[in-house]
């Protein structure tokens, strides 16, 4: 059982997915069961895979039995094996607080938004867990043709932002192809592993960096990098927000992982310290990500909206580091994408819950709101203390290791940028706790006819249980994350840094 | 100038994906109605998939079936300069699938658009947007 681990993480949601899809029509009531289903196998199966790889050492499984460079095979290592335990959990965790919402927003679409959430997760798992590089491109565009389904669901704008997302997102999976397709010219092959081994004596080629800029500009414009974030914001402000809450902290977290995967495992690091002049490049547009992200949520007066262009920011985070070139800003680029995962998850999940009950979150929406939700802003709180950077929760490490890194490459840009961006994060998160908690609640009425500063107790309006405690699990999980920093640094992430980086 | 005939003219076929792609954006960027765009969007798909099919074909080569039958040993073995290479077009193959589903995708969100603008020109959407 144990060694079909990497197949039941992909096939056992997708074969959910067909089931659920079947049930959406004979019988809606058993979407969400099977879907619980369906994810739980991925979520044990992956957390099993993770305790394998820790334990014994990379795991490569060969999907049909043929061995690699022509069968495709999943390769999993440490940095897949906790991405995938990642992704499933946050998964699971944001499909038990969908219940509610679902519900009372698309009670006739029940059936067909399930099928999408298990189909969208099933291609973020096997992007992870592949070890080809053209069955990655599928796995990602069964990903992203999903979430836009999962966006257009939206009423409003939602549609059109979607639409954006489509015509730009399908620019960049095309990119990546492209780019597969240069590397397949000069090797004939499409093993991530086997092509590591064939690149090497072609360092220095045109037609590799060709390769390499383009596979780079597609991925990057999957996840959103700076200036390619145009689709980001709309997408996710105006998704429906169950929806939001799986894509915004999953599918920009997997790409950046994707782009590692080739730094790291198909480019190698000897190439990428070769062409200095691009790695600086990458360093000063992740600045410019972390910059203007940071600014133009400022501009914002809504919630989601404000959180989307931290998004774009935080990617700039990841990319900067992973591109710095030394082993402590790798080692925070990665650690950064499994606390920025569950951090995101924790803020748009607790922005779903006030959906739930304001029907709104632009930032009129949240007066007083400390009052009659203060379970979920707590858990909006610690969320937004980690993205601000306080210790213990777990952003502070990840930026720690990431200025550290800054400093250790003398990139005072770098360091500047982000500790700029940490305080924009400040200023936004206050703003909106200072609406929450010290402005009055305001019916369009009220408010000036002289008893309006004492207006008595305000009744508790907190969101439905399914949500409040997956969004409790998120919060501590943070608390968790950060204390688990150094076993998780020593034990995962270490091993996998490649020995060339400086 | 002499020296770059020769690169038109034995690799015409990456000229010809990468001009197909150039149209393609041009019309996703420059055009004005929602369905045109899609079209501009699935022309710069094609041109990738004629790039992958392009780079598999041989001159002299044959459809990839191989005949048994006639001699033994040294004889039987298979040429692969003889075939041209199916792997890219077994690729793509996944890859027109893709652009298919994607096609639908879209489509379906044109229509959702309709239903709520009633115009599928972007200026026009655009404007009603900044009205309400």
């Amino acid at each position: 059982m144990s060694e079909q681990y990497p197949a039941l993480v992909v096939i056992g949601p997708l074969l959910c997915a067909l089931l659920v899809s079947v049930a959406g029509w004979l019988r809606p009531r058993l979407c969400l069961p099977l879907a619980l289903l369906g994810l739980g196998i991925a979520a044990s199966s992956s957390t099993g895979l993770l305790a394998q790889v820790l334990t014994h050492g990379p795991v490569t499984y060969r999907l049909g039995g043929w061995a690699p460079p022509w069968g495709i095979v999943y390769h999993v290592d440490n940095l897949n094996a906790v991405v995938a335990a990642l992704v499933s959990w946050v998964a699971l965790t944001n499909l038990v607080a969908s219940y509610r919402a679902v519900m009372t927003d698309y009670p006739e679409k029940i059936g067909p938004f399930y099928t999408l959430y298990v189909l969208s997760v099933t291609g973020m798992l096997g992007m992870v867990v592949t070890g080809d590089a053209f069955n990655l491109y599928v796995l990602l565009e069964i990903t992203s043709l999903t979430g836009y389904a999962l966006i257009g669901l939206g009423g409003g704008r939602a549609p059109l932002a979607s639409l954006n997302y489509l015509f730009l997102g399908t620019i960049g999976a095309s990119f990546y192809l492209l780019g597969v397709g240069y590397l397949y010219i000069v090797t004939g092959s499409l093993n991530m592993a086997d092509l590591a081994k064939l690149l090497t004596p072609l360092h220095g080629s045109l037609a590799l960096l060709a390769a390499f800029a383009i596979t780079l500009v597609g991925l990057w414009m999957k996840m959103a990098f700076f200036p390619l974030h145009a689709w980001l914001p709309n997408a996710y402000g105006f998704a429906p927000s169950p929806a939001a809450s799986l894509l915004a902290p999953l599918m920009t977290k997997v790409m950046v992982y994707v782009m590692i995967r080739v730094m790291i495992s198909v480019f190698t690091v000897e190439f990428i310290l070769s062409e200095v002049a691009l790695s600086h490049f990458v360093v000063w547009l992740a600045v410019a990500a972390m910059v203007a992200g940071g600014l133009l949520a400022l501009g914002q007066r809504d919630l989601k909206r404000m959180l989307a262009y931290i998004v774009v920011a935080e990617v700039g985070y990841m990319v900067g580091g992973a591109w710095l070139g030394n082993k402590l800003a790798m080692t925070g680029a990665i650690l950064h994408i499994i606390n920025d995962a569950v951090m995101t998850f924790c803020v748009f999940l607790a922005a779903g819950c006030i959906y739930q009950k304001t029907r709104g979150t632009a930032f009129e929406d949240l007066q007083g709101l400390f009052k009659k939700m203060p379970w979920t802003m707590t858990a909006l709180a610690a969320g937004a203390l980690a993205m601000i950077g306080v210790p213990p929760f777990c952003g502070f490490f990840s930026k720690w290791y990431l200025i550290r890194g800054g400093l250790e490459a003398g990139h005072w840009g770098f360091v500047g940028a982000l500790l700029f961006s940490s305080l924009v994060n400040v200023v936004l998160f206050f703003r909106i706790f200072e609406i929450a908690f010290f402005e009055p609640m305001s019916h369009g009425h009220g408010g000036h006819d002289g008893h309006g500063e004492q207006g008595g107790p305000v009744a508790l309006a907190e969101a439905p249980l399914s949500m409040l405690l997956p969004l409790m699990a998120a919060a501590l999980g943070l608390i968790a994350l950060g204390l688990a920093t150094g076993p998780l640094v020593e034990k995962i992430i270490l091993p996998i840094i490649p020995a060339g980086l400086g | 100038m002499e020296q770059y005939i020769p690169l038109f003219l034995t690799k015409y076929n990456y000229w010809v994906y990468i001009a197909l792609m150039m149209i393609g954006l041009w019309a996703m960027i420059a055009k004005n109605n929602l369905v045109k765009k899609i079209v501009g969007m699935n022309i710069f798909q094609t041109a990738i998939i004629l790039f992958y099919v392009s780079i598999g074909a041989k001159y002299g080569g044959t459809i990839p079936i191989i005949q048994h039958g006639s001699g033994h040993g040294h004889e039987a073995a298979v040429r692969a300069a003889d075939y041209i290479n199916p792997l890219p077009h077994v690729l793509m193959l996944t890859a027109i699938v893709v652009s298919v589903a994607t096609l639908g995708v879209a489509l379906a969100l044109v229509i959702k658009i309709h239903r709520r603008h009633r115009t599928l020109e972007e200026d026009e959407i655009l404007e009603q947007l900044r009205e309400s």
